[in-house]
């Protein structure tokens, strides 16, 4: 596998893709964070985490760069449908200030905590190695992470997994409406309610019994059987 | 001589650029030229099942009817609805058809062939994760349709969009799930190694005896194979589980609102992802590009030069047929049915193949020890469950139709005639009139509804 970069040395292919990418994946969280509409903040998002997988994959962890793009893309498609269903369809952010000055100090608040949080991570991590790439590769990627989540990681995600069927699970037991047999009609009772006898809304039955050719309509054939 | 004909994984990223653009341009047009001819052979195959001669005007046989309207539909007028989103609405057709194509990329189409001196798989790349990639856009094209749909900003495109976002959440659980069984048997999720290891049978010992299973993973693993392809119908939207087109519903579904090039990329979208689903299907399940069994016993040849590629054409046609043949035959399904056979049949189903699936080959492995008889135990204690907890009761034997009719309440609904007597028309002269009515049907229970009444 050429295409993804030995351990500690950056091709210059890694690097191209890089900084190509590094831009679309900057412009995908600003338009995430800068739109209006909620929909395109949710596709902005999408462009992120594509860059991202293509990130990881670059950087020898193809099964990871694939898992993100598959895990993300049926996480967004949710996040679409949750915006769709309690926001609407044409729903926008509204302009309005409530509180005087409160976007201007979100904004420089933000941009602070970004520098900072960016200016720390480059300062600690910019003397750092690439280690152990290799060892963790050598069986091959996924044999890796599969060896590591079912020996020494198994415990945490067990838990984790059980965590997650239980919020599941709470999420169905809150949002789950008690309904007494009978109070709404499923399709086949509707079904059987709409033949029943005496329900016809077109026509009366007694009419309607006697055999009839079938290309005329039926209520002129009726007559002309009266 | 099959050593060297079988691509290893070292095999790929070692071509110049000209021969990727090669493969990349040839696997283009194939997915082009698959839909030219995947559109006249769905409609001269459904055609002939509905008894008529479809196709055959335009061309030999009508092969040339898709050229036809592809190029007409390509100068109809591109209408943008008012209300439209414009950016996504222009996108969306192109998201579709940009992820379908991607999943060709690591279908293998043969072995290791010379192309101009050079020595190259027959395959445009593959790496240690690409079933993954063809699950991952699988995935992504479906944003093409729930975007189309939702940009069209009218209802029905809405909801032809969030059905299919529904449906693609729902039937890719199962589609993943039944991939891990092919993945615990190959060991590998590169295409190509999965071709390669389901190139000779193998032998399994249960308890002593020793079975030999034929390479195939559709047979050996026959459950994944159908529940993946059931999946796969329904990740591709087609018939029975066209629900976010259904026409009789939702006029187009997501595509009610596009026109002329927009709507072609959409159709195109369709019949590539049926293609490249197809494909994946002959790779994972069927053995990809080698020949069938009986004929590499009597032509060693088969599975080496350029002949593998009809081996694969043949089997991505037979697996297209199967999606015409669906089409063909079977009703669209209402939505909550389509969710139940979703969640509450093949998921639960693909849990307990792959758990026991798991249990056999730690069961097979020298290291497991004693450990196989508390497996074998768990088994037996499972089917002695199942056999107990089995529900029982037998249903009572239907009426006969005569029963069911003279039971029905006074003043039911009335049905016709039970002997298809067709009488004389009331217009129809003295004559024909008093003739003998013609018996359609061989009834002899006579005119039930008039004896009732």
């Amino acid at each position: 596998m050429t295409s993804i970069a030995a351990a500690g040395a950056m091709s210059s292919g890694e690097a191209v893709t890089f900084w190509i990418l590094a831009v679309f994946a900057l412009f995908g969280a600003l338009g995430m964070v800068l739109s209006r509409n909620a929909i395109h903040s949710a596709l902005w998002l999408v462009l992120t985490m594509l860059c991202l997988g293509v990130f990881y994959v670059l950087q020898s962890a193809p099964f990871i760069g694939l898992a993100q793009i598959i895990v993300y893309t049926g996480a967004i498609m949710m996040l679409f449908l949750f915006v769709l269903m309690l926001v609407g369809r044409d729903a926008s952010d509204s302009l309005i200030e409530t509180l005087r000055g409160q976007r201007l100090a979100a904004v420089a608040l933000g941009i602070g905590f970004a520098a900072l949080v960016g200016t720390g991570l480059y300062r600690a991590l910019r003397e750092t190695p690439a280690a152990g790439l290799d060892q963790a590769n050598a069986g091959g990627n996924v044999q890796g992470i599969a060896a590591l989540l079912f020996t020494k990681y198994v415990f945490a995600f067990e838990v984790t997994s059980a965590l997650l069927i239980t919020a599941a699970l709470g999420a169905m037991v809150l949002a789950h409406i008690e309904r007494r047999r009978g109070e709404k009609r499923t399709q086949p009772e509707m079904m059987r309610a709409r033949f029943a006898p005496g329900n016809y809304p077109a026509r009366s039955p007694d009419l309607a019994c006697t055999p009839r050719p079938t290309r005329s309509p039926p209520l002129a054939a009726c007559r002309m059987a009266r | 001589m099959f050593v060297a004909q079988d691509p290893t994984l070292q095999d790929f990223g070692h071509d110049p650029w000209w021969l990727i653009l090669i493969k990349v341009v040839a696997v283009f047009a194939f997915g082009m030229l698959c839909t030219v001819l995947g559109v006249w052979f769905e409609r001269r195959v459904v055609a002939r099942m509905a008894v008529r001669p479809g196709l055959n005007q335009a061309g030999p046989l009508g092969l040339l009817q898709t050229l036809a309207d592809g190029l007409k539909g390509a100068f109809k007028e591109d209408i943008m609805p008012r209300t439209a989103d414009k950016v996504v609405f222009f996108f969306a057709p192109t998201v579709a058809v940009i992820c379908a194509m991607t999943s060709l990329s690591v279908i293998p189409f043969g072995p290791m062939v010379s192309i101009f001196g050079h020595h190259t798989p027959l395959q445009v790349t593959d790496v240690p994760v690409a079933v993954l990639l063809i699950l991952a856009c699988s995935g992504m094209a479906v944003y093409g349709i729930v975007l189309g749909g939702w940009a069209s900003g009218s209802t029905y495109p809405l909801l032809g969009g969030l059905r299919s976002s529904a449906q693609m959440i729902s039937y890719e659980v199962s589609m993943g799930l039944s991939v891990v069984a092919v993945f615990m048997l190959a060991g590998t999720m590169s295409t190509s190694q999965i071709v390669a290891s389901q190139a000779s049978g193998r032998d399994f010992h249960i308890l002593g005896a020793t079975i030999s299973a034929p390479g195939w993973y559709a047979i050996l693993l026959a459950p994944s194979f159908i529940i993946f392809f059931i999946a796969i119908v329904g990740e591709t939207n087609r018939a029975p589980f066209d629900l976010p087109e259904a026409e009789s519903e939702l006029v187009a579904g997501y595509m009610t609102e596009y026109s002329s090039l927009k709507f072609l990329l959409f159709m195109l979208s369709e019949y590539v992802a049926m293609v490249a689903m197809s494909a994946a299907t002959a790779t994972l399940f069927l053995g990809g590009w080698r020949a069938p069994a009986p004929i590499t016993t009597f032509w060693a040849g088969a599975n080496s030069g350029w002949w593998p590629l009809l081996w694969f054409f043949i089997k991505v046609v037979l697996l297209v047929f199967v999606f015409v043949w669906l089409r063909a035959t079977l009703p669209r399904l209402r939505y909550d049915q389509f969710m139940r056979l979703g969640w509450r049949v093949l998921l639960p189903i693909n849990l307990v193949w792959i758990l026991s699936l798991a249990a056999l080959k730690v069961s097979q492995d020298p290291e497991t020890g004693d450990g196989k008889y508390v497996i074998l135990g768990g088994f037996l204690v499972g089917i002695v469950l199942l056999a107990l907890l089995w529900p029982s009761g037998k249903r009572a034997p239907d009426k006969s139709l005569e029963d069911q009719i003279k039971s029905r309440p006074a003043g039911s609904f009335p049905i016709p005639p039970m002997d298809l007597q067709v009488p004389p028309s009331p217009r129809a002269r003295r004559a024909v009139a008093e003739r003998e009515p013609a018996n359609v049907g061989a009834g002899s229970g006579g005119d039930l509804v008039d004896k009732e009444s």
